[in-house]
């Protein structure tokens, strides 16, 4: 697409949205997924549309349904929806640089709604050719704002169809969850201190996940975390950190 | 369950990661160690549920049986997933051998 007159607002905006679009499409199933699973998990309707409408963070609304199915204390629950969004600092600090010229009235509602699929396409957007437009946070805006309505819709749409499968909602959607977490990792994992975090994550979970509090989880996450940045560190032929290869990261994700 | 303080937690610890970095980044950056280590974040999270969760589908024993679907179908769609480095794909051939599974071993 080649833009020969200056970028307005609008033009910017629904250029975002246009780009997230088919990431929005790829999250219709998710979303409808998680309504079904927030009834299961004895969530009320109204507290899976709030989780929606203010967490707004689907893979870790699909860890706390499932904690919450588990009755999990909610202390437990809060701390391993931060372990699991931590990612959303990577984004933030990526795409700060490019939105520095804003005051608190763009940066509270930008950040807000910041998602995997919302990052991957702005930071292209701002990395390229057009991304110097003084508007661009529109860009941003309009990817964010997409993403942020399919999820609202996605979610009673859900709760709708959980509540008239009733009980048997609950058949496979555990695994469900496992399958789709899966494949969210499998292709994350593109060279050796990857395959190290998650195999060293995996086995400590494996032998931990019994704990209390799901202590597990943390003992896991952190002795995968370590053990990947050691191996990166110690791995000459690992690639350093590029914006690109972080863009690429965040395909598919939820 | 206090539906209103899990959710205003969740809700707040989401935020507080999103913002902050977003907002503050031009009077501080983010150390290059923290940026290395946070890109780890989502592998050993996801993995460190995932792997329990079908190892131990019942939250208690472990269990390689073939009678454990979670964990064969699990393996399987690991498998369609790195071929196809595709979401959709995988879950939606996972759940078929989930079940093709669970009929034929369970």
């Amino acid at each position: 697409m080649t833009i020969a007159h200056p970028s307005t607002r609008s033009s910017e905006f629904w250029a975002g949205a246009r780009a997230v679009l088919p990431l929005v499409l790829s999250a219709i199933p998710f979303g409808i997924l998680y309504g079904a699973l927030a009834l299961e998990a004895h969530l009320s309707p109204a507290a899976a549309i709030a989780m929606s409408m203010f967490v707004f963070a689907g893979s870790s609304q699909f860890v706390g349904a499932g904690l919450v199915r588990d009755l999990a204390p909610i202390p437990v629950i809060v701390l391993t929806t931060f372990i699991v969004n931590l990612r959303h600092a990577l984004y933030s600090a990526t795409l700060s640089p490019y939105l520095k010229h804003l005051g608190q009235k763009w940066l509270l509602p930008l950040g807000f709604l910041l998602t995997d699929e919302a990052f991957a396409v702005t930071i292209s957007h701002f990395e390229g050719e057009q991304g110097d437009s003084p508007h661009r946070h529109w860009y941003m805006f309009g990817a964010e704002l997409a993403m942020y309505l399919n999820w609202q819709v996605c979610t009673i749409v859900g709760i709708a169809a959980g509540s008239m499968m009733g009980d048997t909602a609950g058949i496979g959607l555990d695994f469900a969850m496992s399958v789709t977490f899966i494949g969210i990792v499998v292709p994350l994992i593109r060279n050796r201190p990857m395959v190290v975090a998650a195999v060293v994550a995996g086995v400590v979970a494996l032998f931990t996940f019994q704990l209390d509090n799901k202590v597990g989880l943390m003992l896991s996450a952190a002795a995968g975390i370590t053990a990947g940045y050691i191996s990166e560190m110690m791995n000459n032929e690992s690639q350093p950190f590029t914006s690109t290869q972080d863009t690429n990261l965040t395909d598919g994700q939820l | 369950m206090n539906e209103f303080l899990l959710i205003a937690g969740m809700a707040a610890v989401t935020f507080g990661v999103r913002y902050p970095v977003l907002a503050l980044v031009s009077r501080m950056t983010l150390p290059a160690w923290a940026i290395r280590a946070l890109r780890y974040v989502p592998v050993a999270v996801l993995t460190a549920i995932t792997v329990p969760a079908m190892a131990a589908p019942d939250g208690h024993t472990v269990s390689f049986a073939l009678s454990n679907a979670h964990v064969y179908a699990g393996i399987l769609a690991g498998v369609i997933a790195w071929r196809t480095r595709k979401l959709l794909p995988t879950i939606l051939i996972g759940m078929v051998i989930f079940f093709v599974w669970k009929a034929l071993f369970a």
